[in-house]
């Protein structure tokens, strides 16, 4: 591994990772074409996303070469979205189950 | 204690602590330009994931069903009825971009300046062509009758999410176009070269004298096109795919 002031990478991982993305987008895409349903979909949907997510941020984003109070620095702070998704959706829930209640079927 | 010059392969929890109890900065061998780039795109971070989260919210509690995408981004092509194409060939472009931008900053690196600015150019038009096809899907589905208030497919809901979120990153997109060719043009005029930068360089901790630097504009322009990449990444997953 070399230091972080240079960037400075062989050209062979990026394609290599270029082409792990076009592999796993072709993967995300087959899961619609093949109209797969339930629990396989959306876990086929969000391993495909995390794994292209991943090789973005720390191949083509130089994450990976980083100093480690750099990575928790970046890294970190947008967890406390999952904080918001999970108060959502509780909201989301009685929602729904209010207008069910109150406009029938509506 | 942890000088800047010291290489960053040592990962330990203990210079984790030093570098943020060090007394002028936390991040070592990083420059000011993209530590502020990356601190940018954490605040873009949550304005995205504000509205997905927001997305999520209405799709939940509707109770009228959500028009399902997998038809309503069909095309047909060829007298064959295709589903959701569109969106997959917009999603190749994008990731070629990506790839075109992860070499052009590496060539950056090497100071290979046409190579660089070649490629920026080419990411430049290929993010262009993909804000063209987000046009005609817009189009297309205002011809449909998608409006923000409501659609003949189902939940209302459906126009104000597609509308913002594809709207908020197509104007991302659009911006990054333009601000590549920006510093494509300035990489091509060798305006980061070494003889002119020398002159009013600031000794950022580390050495002037590493041609490279210069070229990390390069890389910060990038960060900031893998981050469209990246947030179309998870648009795909939730919106087009869920």
């Amino acid at each position: 591994m070399e230091q972080s002031h240079s960037q400075q990478h062989p050209i062979s991982i990026y394609l290599k990772i270029w082409f792990l993305l076009f592999v796993l987008s072709a993967c995300s895409y087959l899961v619609d074409y093949f109209q797969f349903e339930g629990y396989l979909r959306w876990s086929l949907i969000i391993i495909f996303m995390l794994l292209k997510a991943g090789l973005i941020v720390a191949v083509f984003m130089h994450v990976m070469w980083e100093r480690l109070a750099f990575i928790y620095a970046i890294l970190l702070p947008p967890l406390a979205l999952l904080v918001l998704v999970s108060l959502m959706s509780f909201e989301a829930d009685y929602t729904f189950l209010s207008r069910l209640l109150f406009f029938g079927d509506g | 204690m942890y000088s800047a010059t010291e290489p960053s392969t040592n990962k330990s929890t203990r210079h984790l602590v030093s570098d943020w109890s060090s007394d002028k900065d936390a991040f070592k061998n990083i420059s000011w330009g993209k530590a502020m780039m990356w601190i940018f795109l954490l605040s873009d971070t949550f304005i995205f994931g504000s509205f997905l989260t927001g997305y999520m919210t209405v799709r939940m509690s509707t109770t009228t069903p959500w028009p399902n995408p997998s038809e309503v981004f069909a095309l047909t092509i060829a007298g064959h009825h295709i589903p959701l194409v569109l969106i997959a060939i917009m999603t190749f472009i994008l990731i070629t971009s990506s790839g075109t931008m992860a070499m052009a900053v590496n060539f950056g690196y090497r100071a290979d300046k046409k190579k660089a600015a070649s490629l920026m150019i080419v990411t430049a038009l290929l993010g262009a062509s993909f804000v063209g096809m987000q046009a005609f899907e817009w189009t297309k589905l205002i011809e449909e009758g998608v409006r923000p208030w409501g659609n003949p497919m189902g939940a209302p809901q459906f126009g104000a999410c597609f509308f913002m979120i594809t709207g908020f990153h197509g104007l991302h997109v659009s911006v990054g176009v333009i601000y590549l060719l920006i510093v494509a043009s300035k990489v091509w005029r060798g305006h980061y070269d070494i003889t002119k930068l020398s002159q009013n360089m600031t000794n950022d901790n580390q050495e002037n004298t590493n041609s490279a630097k210069n070229y990390q504009i390069v890389e910060i322009t990038g960060l900031y096109w893998h981050f469209v990449d990246l947030v179309w990444v998870f648009i795909f997953a939730f919106f087009y795919l869920w």
